[in-house]
């Protein structure tokens, strides 16, 4: 698969040391089992992590937990092998175990708009980070809105064009939070996009200000 | 204290031969479930799994629960590693990263995502040639001596602080933008550098 559109390197970061929010590891995982290129990056990016991790205080655990580590070696399954997971199109495995081996298609859209429908995927309670996908007609466009914070958006299928570039499957977003940007769907099947916020997308359009409530994206 | 507590600094040729070992060391355990190998992988790994977890923050009675389990699945998953994706340092560091996220987001079922469960069904080739670099934790500690201290004390507070970007920014007070900038620098020069050292 050709990605043209990859994780920034300040993400990868995040992500390697395990300070992105929860939605938007959903959504880097989800980029990483698309894009073997960003999987070569996070593992330079991990690497580091290792070497801090050996460069730790060795002032030793307590008798106790090593005892106990020992002893319940034998209890323990020995895995050979990657678990097998069922394939469904479309549906990268971070974001198949957070909705079931469906079908994007079968899922229980939402409509919120002509041509505009999506699900709200539910986070760990206290994240303050919310996941969804977005579904989005063929050449309908998104009202312009700038990020109020972080915000990762993936394309599992179809694509959309927008002033910094075309994103089709695979293609992650990662823009800086002065970016705006107005995506309008260029594929004759619906856009189907997994997106991470922090805070709820703020509209600039009086238009879209009008429309936001009944939105609600 | 921001700075580097680098005791691998200058000592390059002993951190290989401590990855060099550590490799042989869970090469026994996967092929003969070999204990007294495990043993020495415990006394080495354990220690510093414990101390890293307390840097970010968990009590010592959680940092050595999670010892025990990162020890566990080192155990469980030692025929799982792959010498030519990156040191036993580096693999023991993402298994105890991802247990530690997901007991912080216990309520879910949802795993913190392996990402060599990627190039298992993966029909691209992998990046696995280019990675052979990454076993040699001494070039890493090279890199990170190299690079400015403001980057530097960045990475620190990402991977041994545990503090998100956001929360970084207000730390140092300074713009999220330039925390950002900042850290794709210090990837960047961190890349290269070891890039340069192969």
């Amino acid at each position: 698969m050709k990605i043209s559109h990859h994780l920034d390197d300040a993400t990868v970061v995040a992500y390697a040391a395990g300070t992105l929010g929860e939605a938007h590891s959903v959504v880097v995982a989800s980029h990483l089992a698309f894009c073997s290129e960003c999987r070569g990056v996070v593992r330079t990016a991990e690497a580091l992590g290792g070497f801090l991790l050996d460069d730790q205080d060795a002032s030793g655990v307590s008798d106790a937990c090593r005892a106990a580590t020992l002893a319940s070696l034998d209890g323990v399954a020995r895995q050979t092998a990657q678990p097998q997971r069922i394939v469904v199109p479309d549906v990268p495995s971070p974001l198949q175990s957070l909705i079931g081996n469906v079908p994007l298609d079968a899922l229980k859209w939402k409509n919120k708009a002509p041509g505009v429908a999506k699900i709200d995927i539910p986070m760990s309670p206290g994240s303050r980070t919310h996941l969804q996908l977005l579904r989005i007609a063929p050449g309908k466009t998104l009202p312009d809105h700038g990020h109020g914070g972080e915000e990762l958006t993936l394309v599992l299928k179809g694509s959309y064009c927008d002033h910094t570039g075309r994103y089709a499957q695979g293609d992650l977003a990662d823009l800086d939070e002065e970016t705006e940007h107005q995506p309008r769907v260029d594929s004759d099947e619906d856009c189907i996009c997994l997106i991470a916020t922090e805070a709820p997308t703020k509209f600039k359009s009086f238009w879209a200000r009008l429309a936001q409530p009944f939105v609600g994206i | 204290m921001m700075v580097l507590a680098m005791s691998g600094l200058g000592e390059g040729s002993g951190q290989s031969g401590a990855a060099a070992r550590s490799a042989a060391l869970l090469a026994r355990v996967a092929a003969s479930k070999d204990r007294i190998a495990f043993a020495e992988l415990f006394d080495h790994f354990a220690p510093r799994v414990k101390s890293f977890m307390m840097r970010k923050g968990a009590s010592a009675e959680q940092a050595e629960d999670l010892v025990q389990e990162t020890m566990i699945a080192v155990w469980s998953k030692a025929a799982l590693y792959v010498q030519e994706r990156g040191s036993v340092s580096t693999w023991i560091f993402t298994i105890a990263r991802n247990l530690r996220i997901d007991r912080l987001r216990r309520e879910r079922s949802n795993q913190y995502t392996d990402i060599d469960d990627y190039d298992a069904i993966s029909d691209e080739p992998g990046q696995d040639e280019a990675l052979h670099r990454l076993q040699e934790d001494s070039a890493v500690a090279k890199a990170l001596a190299q690079i400015p201290p403001e980057q530097r004390e960045l990475l620190i507070l990402s991977y041994v602080e545990d503090l998100p970007q956001s929360e970084i920014a207000v730390r140092l007070q300074i713009p999220l933008g330039t925390v950002k900038s900042r850290m794709r620098l210090a990837y960047r020069r961190m890349k290269k550098m070891l890039e340069s050292l192969t």
